[in-house]
């Protein structure tokens, strides 16, 4: 059993010494990003809009650490920006109905029901697609679209703001900083760093790879299809619900146009970060850097002169693919 | 002497609802078919359409105002065929979705003998309509535009965060150039952020940090300028004067009350319009009080004097 146990291990620790192109490739372009947004405007580079970048960039990247999961595990889930904002209402709801009676205290009490909110549109997710035997596609597309109209509902298509006590007390969450460097980049990679944990150290991360892989092989080894890929869906939700929390204290408020197309944001990022997206590999660290590959495109085009307004989103679709295309070709 | 005019209008109006009464046994119907609240905006139109429909309702006993929401052209297309199926309409308001694909139905309607009352956005043909009532995004641009030149001196550094590409968002920006031609105001950078709070937080923390000098920020939306401002207050720069919006959502018609020293004024494109046309379909019908024609509502500065008027605390725009 030992024995069993620690041979991944060292083959896995052979493959870190043979420098591993295939994993480096986001690394790479996100490199050549940098480079050349030095060269177009040097203020690019600045601590500051670094700083300012790499945080925005947190709710993907933590969404898409669940979403890594997903998609290695074979499947794929369109409602993670609905959920997002269906997450955030629920959560400034309940604390705005809690301060009254318990202070700020409703603040790590919101932030726990986001959790537990979070694990159950999963667990709605996994269990619709593994015991209902519903297409990803079109399931996640089904929830998509009910919590982007419970969200809706909830605010009457207006705004829930949270309430004004509560507002200075939660901003550190994502003003703040710890030595200097802004919580939400110290919260996404604690989430990167237990997801890589759990997907390349645990036998749930390898069961994952396996369905993801090859559905049928992984029945005969005695994988739980249904059990691997609903735990996927649920680890997913728990990831919205910390983005979710990291969140609400930006904008202070939930509102029905909340994590708009965040979803193909989510699964560009794991694709740019060398997930395949037909399922079997995930890259944890890559997606990360897929994340914040995106919004460094997005921050380049407001930074540089020449690209007129009209122009950004094709200029950034470029980009996409000329980052893959980097990957691609230094494997 | 007012006193008097006043009386004799109110006993006017009053014997002409009696008349009415006694002529229509039945209710009028007043149809409103608007877009579903998917955004603040939206929120604001059905949030006017119901109170309006509440007052109207209970005011007169003899007209029912019957609002209907769409979440896209084609379900609206389809409650049209409903609202006109099983009764007679009246009077139908209407603030369509698309120009393209509402045209058609309305004048199906209108062939049914009904008053038509088109709200914000144009049919394409003009002929359908009795009453066309919008607000005006061209002021929007240009009297914030006067504002920030009458305010800056004449001289300044400004951003401008635009919507979606679209009329609206066009024409508030040809009014916010025109507004500003002839002055040394710049337009150091103008970029799409959606309409959407979290876009323009992020688009402002970009020019923060390419502009050293920016005098003033126009968003030419307050969900926008919700972003901007906290963009701007997480910076702690302090060289920014001025940050102003439009549209007249509440939150900012508040900061104008409260005398705020960056958002002292808002241009209002305000949802209450549909409020607006409402009643003055309902005047037609039971007042007698011809109002054929086009209306426009002006975007006069929002400030601290007038700013109740424009103040809906309990909308949720």
């Amino acid at each position: 059993m030992s024995v069993a146990t620690t041979e991944p291990g060292r083959l896995e620790r052979d493959r870190d010494f043979n420098f591993n192109w295939a994993a480096a490739g986001p690394f790479l372009a996100l490199l050549v990003l940098l480079a050349i947004g030095f060269v177009i405007n040097p203020d690019f580079l600045s601590a500051t809009n670094l700083s300012n970048v790499i945080t925005r960039s947190a709710f993907i990247a933590i969404i898409a650490v669940g979403a890594t999961f997903v998609i290695s595990s074979g499947g794929l889930d369109l409602s993670v920006g609905s959920m997002a904002a269906f997450i955030t209402g629920i959560t400034i709801m309940c604390m705005n109905m809690m301060v009254p009676n318990v202070g700020l205290w409703s603040i790590p009490a919101g932030m726990a029901i986001a959790v537990l909110a979070g694990i159950a549109c999963g667990l709605v997710n996994g269990v619709i697609v593994t015991v209902g035997k519903i297409e990803p596609f079109i399931a996640t597309l089904g929830t998509m679209g009910i919590f982007r109209a419970l969200i809706t509902y909830m605010s009457d298509g207006g705004t829930i703001p949270i309430d004004r006590t509560l507002r200075e007390a939660y901003r550190p969450v994502y003003f703040g900083t710890v030595a200097g460097i802004p919580l939400p980049i110290l919260i996404s990679l604690a989430v990167a760093a237990l997801g890589a944990f759990i997907l390349y150290k645990t036998k749930y991360g390898r069961q994952c790879a396996a369905a993801g892989a090859n559905e049928d092989v992984a029945r005969y080894s005695g994988i739980s299809i249904i059990r691997t890929r609903t735990i996927a869906y649920v680890i997913q939700g728990a990831c919205v619900a910390i983005a979710a929390i990291c969140y609400v204290p930006r904008l202070g408020a939930a509102t029905p146009t909340t994590g708009v197309l965040w979803e193909l944001q989510v699964i560009t990022a794991v694709v740019i970060g060398g997930t395949a997206l037909r399922g079997g590999k995930g890259r944890i660290w890559g997606t990360v850097a897929g994340a914040v590959i995106l919004e460094l495109i997005a921050n380049l085009m407001v930074l540089s002169d020449f690209v007129s307004e009209y122009l950004v989103a094709a200029v950034q679709g470029v980009i996409i693919i000329i980052a893959m295309l980097i990957q691609r070709f230094s494997k | 002497m007012t006193k008097m005019k006043w009386a004799v209008t109110a006993a006017t109006l009053g014997a002409l609802l009696l008349a009415g009464n006694a002529i229509a046994a039945d209710k009028k119907v007043v149809a409103v078919s608007i877009p579903a609240a998917d955004h603040g905006w939206t929120s604001g139109i059905v949030y006017h359409a119901q109170a309006a429909a509440k007052e109207i309702n209970a005011a007169f006993p003899n007209v029912e105002v019957v609002v209907k929401t769409s979440p896209s052209a084609a379900a609206q297309v389809s409650a049209l065929e409903d609202l006109s199926a099983g009764r007679k309409l009246d009077a139908l308001v209407i603030l369509p979705h698309t120009s393209e694909e509402l045209t058609m139905p309305v004048k199906a309607v209108k062939e049914g003998g009904t008053f038509i009352t088109v709200v914000d956005r144009g049919l394409n043909d003009p002929a359908i309509q009795d009453l066309y009532l919008a607000g005006d995004n061209i002021a929007v641009g240009k009297n914030t535009a006067k504002f920030l030149v009458d305010k800056l001196g004449g001289k300044g550094n400004l951003v401008v965060l635009r919507g979606i590409p679209t009329v609206i968002d066009d024409e508030r920006i040809q009014g916010f150039k025109d507004g500003i031609a002839g002055s040394d105001l710049k337009i150091l950078d103008i970029q799409y952020a959606n309409w959407n709070s979290d876009d323009a937080f992020k688009l402002m923390q970009d020019y923060l940090a390419k502009y050293p000098q920016i005098d003033a920020v126009w968003a030419n939306d307050d969900d926008m300028l919700l972003g901007v401002l906290e963009a701007i207050k997480q910076s702690s720069r302090t060289e920014i004067k001025y940050a102003l919006g439009g549209n007249g959502m509440k939150e900012i018609i508040k900061k104008v009350i409260d005398g705020d020293a960056m958002t002292p004024v808002e241009t209002p494109y305000p949802p209450s319009m549909i409020k607006t046309a409402i009643y003055m379909t309902v005047a037609n019908l039971i007042g007698q009080a011809p109002i054929r024609g086009v209306v426009k509502l002006d975007a006069p500065l929002i400030t601290k004097d007038n700013a109740a008027e424009y103040y809906f605390p309990d909308s949720p725009f």
